[in-house]
């Protein structure tokens, strides 16, 4: 993050700013468990969970923020939420 | 050309002819003639501004702050429970760096409701970010607008001012002014350029979210720019000096203070009986000098440090109160002085409009040559039993 004068941003700061670093509890993905339901990427309210090329969900860790709705709402306990050490 | 005028007048006059191009001001006594002087200058045409009608001081503020982030030279001015409510916006506008001006007519704070003069108003915002000019007279108060407005928009500082002079004592008062003329002001303050405004093709926001990784690092940015603001009221006092003969490089300015033994310090119109006061000890033996303060923000704390060398001890008068604390400029002198030895006595006095006399000059010298400070000088003992 530049520290410009005014506290003034750009748009498209966020893509330097990673907001991730919030994050206390990460969301850790056990795919064998895994339905490919969708419902972790419905309730993300970050929008940061992706698909990798066999349609199996992944975090984008930059930006999320630990809140833990999608490891709450995962039908097929797929997903842990875990202490990150930093 | 000197001119006798009322000083609300003046300094409507001296606004005027700094060409702001948005005013947002809500009229509260006795900082009234000002706008009301203003708004009848806008539309007669006399000068090409905006002038927004708010419905408070809050908005007032808000305003200026959003013509200041499209690129507009503002002004405003307000006192007492107006800057109160203004109280949020000032640090908002100092953090993201708008060189906003804004008259501040000093009046008390309620309660009790008194609509005359001491400096709590201006004094309580002391942390806000925000340069603090105050006027000994008329023709100071009109002079420092243009001075505040080129320090102000110096693309090295870039912080909001106020220009304060007192309520009603000078506000209120007619005295001789020499008003520069439209091109005069012209010569030495040139157009508004902003360092960055809003603008759709080229889009910005300010005032940005920091995190606790970030935050301490922009409050420090704004304390240095402050800190730098010193050197460049210098300069651009000096200037006007060079320019119009009256010397403003100087944060602070001594009166017959060489060979003092007590010196006093001041703020606002109250320097002005002073200097009497002092003449009249003078013939009398008695050897006193004063420094007035005419920066607050930024604290001019070195120089007041140097200019009171040799001096035995120091007075200071403060028309404001920290509850539970003293005065501020007190308590800033002291800090200045730290390791001096020199006795710092402070005394808070002329609350809520209460006169100073000369007489009562002469009894805080002879307090301070007694060691007696650090109180509220003329209290209404009977009236406390």
């Amino acid at each position: 993050m530049a520290l410009n004068l005014g506290c003034t941003a750009k748009p498209g700061k966020t893509r330097e700013n990673k907001t991730g670093s919030w994050r206390v509890f990460k969301p850790e993905f056990i795919h064998e468990n895994c339905t490919k339901c969708g419902m972790c990427k419905i309730v993300c309210p970050e929008g940061c969970i992706l698909e990798n090329e066999e349609d199996l969900p992944v975090p984008d860790y930059d930006y999320c923020k630990g809140c833990g709705l999608c490891a709450e709402e995962c039908p097929a306990e797929a997903i842990e939420m875990k202490k990150e050490e930093k | 050309m000197m001119d006798i005028m009322e000083g609300s007048h003046a300094v409507s006059r001296a606004v005027t002819f700094c060409r702001p191009e948005v005013i947002a001001a809500y009229p509260i006594t006795p900082q009234t003639h000002i706008v009301e002087a203003l708004a009848e200058i806008v539309a007669n045409c006399e000068l090409d501004a905006d002038y927004i009608t708010v419905e408070s001081e809050f908005s007032a503020l808000s305003a200026c702050l959003g013509a200041s982030a499209a690129g507009s030279r503002v002004y405003s001015a307000t006192t007492s429970q107006g800057l109160a409510l203004m109280f949020e916006v000032c640090f908002n506008v100092a953090g993201m760096r708008f060189p906003v001006i804004m008259s501040i007519v000093n009046r008390a704070l309620g309660a009790p409701l008194s609509i005359w003069n001491d400096h709590q108003d201006s004094i309580s915002l002391r942390d806000s970010g925000w340069m603090q000019f105050y006027s000994e007279d008329n023709q100071e108060a009109t002079d420092l607008h243009y001075l505040a407005y080129k320090v102000a928009e110096d693309h090295r500082i870039l912080l909001p001012s106020f220009v304060c002079f007192d309520g009603f004592i000078l506000s209120h008062t007619y005295e001789p002014v020499d008003m520069l003329t439209q091109e005069q002001v012209d010569s030495y303050l040139p157009p508004f350029k902003p360092y960055h405004r809003l603008d759709v093709k080229d889009p910005i926001s300010f005032g940005m979210f920091a995190s606790p990784d970030y935050y301490q690092e922009f409050r420090y940015a704004n304390d240095q720019a402050l800190h730098k603001a010193k050197e460049v009221i210098a300069d651009y006092g000096r200037e006007f000096g060079e320019m119009f003969g009256r010397d403003y490089s100087g944060l602070v300015e001594s009166y017959r203070l060489d060979d003092a033994d007590t010196a006093i310090i001041a703020l606002g119109s109250i320097c002005g009986t002073v200097k009497d006061a002092i003449d009249e000890m003078r013939d009398a033996g008695k050897k006193v000098g004063l420094l007035k303060i005419r920066a607050f923000r930024p604290f001019p704390g070195k120089e007041i440090a140097k200019a009171l060398q040799g001096v035995s001890r120091v007075a200071v008068l403060d028309k404001n109160i920290s509850l539970g604390s003293k005065g501020a400029a007190c308590l800033e002198v002291k800090d200045a002085l730290y390791g001096s030895q020199i006795p710092v006595l402070g005394y808070v006095l002329g609350l809520g409009g209460r006169d100073i006399r000369k007489k009562d000059i002469a009894a805080i010298v002879n307090n301070a040559e007694k060691g007696i400070g650090d109180m509220f000088y003329g209290l209404r003992e009977e009236e406390l039993k």
